[in-house]
């Protein structure tokens, strides 16, 4: 079955086939559109799930890891400041090891407060020990809720996972969506099946019970990071099956143009499809271009990266956050990755795109620019802000208006 | 649920949890904790948030014989949540039978009952989850050094007021509580077992949000020698700084009312905490105004 489907409508038809149980759940713009189409469903009896609203994201997050614990699969949303709410308990559920999903649809961090998405909310959550996909259409936040799942319960990987979308650019983009049967998806997600460690009458299990020591500490943290690990492989044939059923392929690295390529884009989420255009558009006016992007963030797909750009001149690493006084985060694990090889690209850093800021094709082709000119000096300039005089000017019109200084006419 | 709460959890034993823990010699909070588990059996599962008893379980071991789900300082009623509700589910769609139901408890000092955690605590109420909250009130966090918490009493010296002791008033978590409209409000001490039992045994028979506010008196953070800890308790209940109370069906009901109420300086004098009230010098006005707080409390009530 095809629908058009928002990026939110298609994560609540992923929870719907995964056939969840149990859905905690708190608002946040422009998540809400998730919770209200599954809580739609539980009313109309299309879905036997039960819909609980928590007071905070910090609870949801905690009572979605409980329930997990407790045996049943588990479904929640979020957005930016909710997830950073529960940030801590984020921490908890990947030490708690159990298996869930949880979708967030990115959004700008406070403060300026905006509703608009960049990622450093769910970059805050790299290191929390969740898997993380990203999504760059509709049809990708389906199918890797469903991934995700079958990640998740994986027993050797037994870790909660994140999905992410754009908000706005996905979240409220109606995109064909191809719905999968629910047969169909029983085949490739068997039910949930908890295992031996969850709460039970008469054998008593112990959760996140407290160490001594940094001994025990560090042997329990050693083994979620193998385990994190161990997902990278399990997902290669996880998204092999899911081609073979399902006919879309879901590589850890989406490469684009790649092969003859002498110039890369890297990019994450649904402005990857604006990179895309751009390098059909420098393609047609003889640039040799391509774009790698990421699906799986964590684990950090160094081998699927490290193929790609092996012999490549130069490289746009295009990062849609900041990490103040720092710079893009991505583009700091990329270097990280590359470090090693001895003929590594030259990396060349933008930053764009924060709280919705749009990137266009003219700003494509200057990136392209910039990284062609420093593969000829051999030196990256230094990171750059994709910010125009023109919106420099908007702005300090803007602030005459709030000081009072300026004309309003 | 289908079955009967009591039933649930089984009949009464004694040692049910396990001896040889890491708490302080002479724990009020270990003592009721001691008799309460005795009469929740182990088809409990309990849900603790950062403090003292976080240190109960130490892996690999554990004095548990239910199951134990650590989560974190501001959220354990949310893990009792998403526990009951799984458990539902679980019960609904026939994935486990019904002896297999689980009483979630959550357990607390009182930095987390009183405030990080009340928000967490007065939406689960709102929600009606069913569930046990045990709060140990030590009067403050215990865990990192007895430092003040809302649950501190007016004067008391602890590790972030050290000369002149609390300057706040305690918060009565019993009346928020009872705001909620719950299932079942009760305080309680270990130091009277028998009125804490009868009190467990009411709170096992209702469903809904239940609490045991249960006053722990601390040899660590208060400064009384540990054999003291059954005295003070009995002081803390006979002096009526610490009222026997509980709510149930919207009404208040005392179930100990001393008869001829000790002074309070008996249970003060005994405590490094309160010292300051006493020595170098007789602070006769401040004694006098707890004294009168207590008084007043008593005399409002009929
Ligand atoms: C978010 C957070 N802040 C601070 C702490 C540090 N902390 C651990 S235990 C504790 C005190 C808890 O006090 P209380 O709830 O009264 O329990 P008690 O220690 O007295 O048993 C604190 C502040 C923490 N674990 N989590
Ligand atoms: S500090 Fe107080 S409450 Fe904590 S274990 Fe020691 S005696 Fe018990």
């Amino acid at each position: 079955m095809r629908e058009l489907l928002t990026g939110n409508k298609a994560a609540a038809w992923g929870a719907r086939l995964a056939d969840v149980d149990y859905l905690p759940v708190f608002p946040i713009t422009p998540q809400t559109e998730i919770i209200e189409t599954l809580a739609e469903w539980i009313d109309h009896g299309r879905i036997d799930a039960r819909l609980t609203i928590l007071e905070s994201e910090h609870s949801m997050v905690t009572a979605a890891g409980a329930a997990a614990a407790t045996g049943v699969r588990v479904f929640t949303a979020t957005s930016s400041q909710g997830l950073l709410y529960a940030m801590e308990m984020l921490y908890n559920l990947a030490g708690w090891r159990v298996p869930l999903v949880l979708v967030n649809v990115s959004r700008g961090l406070s403060a300026p407060i905006t509703l608009e998405p960049d990622h450093n909310d769910v970059l805050a959550a790299r290191d929390c020990g969740f898997l993380q996909l990203h999504c760059t259409t509709c049809q990708e936040v389906l199918d890797s809720v469903l991934l995700g799942y079958r990640l998740a319960e994986d027993m050797r990987v037994r870790l909660p996972v994140l999905v992410n979308l754009d908000g706005f650019y996905l979240s409220f983009t109606r995109e064909p969506v191809e719905i999968p049967s629910a047969e169909q998806v029983r085949a490739f997600l068997p039910p949930f099946h908890p295992g031996s460690n969850r709460f039970a009458g008469g054998t008593p299990v112990s959760q996140a019970v407290a160490v001594l020591g940094g001994t025990p500490y560090s042997y329990f943290r050693y083994q979620a990071h193998l385990a994190s690990l161990e997902a990278g492989r399990i997902f290669g044939r996880i998204a092999q099956e899911f081609e073979a059923r399902f006919g879309r392929s879901f590589e850890a690295v989406e490469d684009y143009h790649c092969d003859d390529a002498e110039i890369l884009f890297v990019m994450i989420g649904s402005f990857a499809s604006k990179a895309r255009a751009a390098v059909d558009s420098l393609r047609a006016s003889g640039q040799k271009v391509g774009l790698v992007r990421p699906r799986l963030l964590r684990p950090f797909p160094v081998a699927s990266l490290v193929r790609l750009f092996e012999g490549k001149a130069g490289v746009a690493v295009v990062d849609q956050n900041l990490s103040n006084g720092s710079g893009g985060i991505l583009h700091t694990e990329l270097a990280a990755a590359l470090y090693p090889l001895s003929k590594r690209p030259l990396l060349v850093s933008f930053v764009g795109g924060l709280g919705g800021r749009d990137i266009t094709a003219g700003e494509f082709f200057a990136m392209h620019d910039v990284v062609r000119r420093a593969v000829g000096t051999g030196q990256a300039p230094p990171p750059r802000l994709l910010f125009t005089k023109d919106e420099l000017a908007a702005v300090r019109h803007m602030q005459d208006i709030a000081a009072g200084t300026g004309e309003t006419s | 649920m289908t079955e009967s709460a009591d039933k649930r959890c089984g009949s009464a034993k004694t040692g049910t949890l396990a001896p040889g823990t890491p708490m302080c010699a002479g724990c009020g909070g270990l003592q009721a904790l001691h008799q309460i588990y005795d009469l929740l059996g182990d088809r409990t599962v309990f849900v603790n948030a950062a403090g003292c008893m976080t240190l109960l379980s130490i892996y690999p071991y554990t004095p548990f014989p239910g199951s134990w789900l650590y989560t974190a300082m501001a959220c354990a009623p949310a893990g009792a949540q998403g526990i009951r509700d799984a458990l539902d589910l679980l019960l609904s769609k026939k994935r486990i039978r019904t002896k297999q139901d689980l009483l979630p408890v959550v357990l607390t000092g009182d930095g987390a009952a009183y405030g990080i955690g009340l928000s967490a605590t007065s939406a689960a109420i709102d929600r009606g989850l069913d569930f046990l909250y045990i709060c140990y009130d030590n009067e403050g966090y215990g865990n990192t050094g007895h430092q003040s918490s809302a649950a501190t009493p007016t004067g008391a010296r602890t590790a972030t007021s050290r000369v002149d002791g609390f300057a706040g008033i305690k918060k009565d978590l019993f009346s928020i509580w009872c705001a909620h409209r719950p299932a079942y409000v009760a305080t309680a001490i270990g130091s009277e077992p028998a009125d804490l039992s009868k009190k467990v045994k009411k709170a096992l028979s209702l469903r809904g949000p239940r609490l045991l506010l249960v006053l722990a008196p601390c040899p660590t953070g208060w400064g009384f020698e540990p054999a003291r800890m059954v005295d003070i308790g009995k002081l803390a209940v006979e002096t009526g700084s610490w009222p026997l109370k509980e709510y149930v069906d919207g009404m208040i009901r005392h179930t100990h009312i001393p008869s001829r109420r000790v002074p309070l300086e008996d249970y003060l004098c005994l405590q490094g905490r309160f010292r300051h009230l006493f020595k170098p010098v007789r602070e006769d006005e401040r004694l006098s105004g707890l004294q009168h707080r207590v008084d007043d409390y008593w005399a409002n009530l009929k």
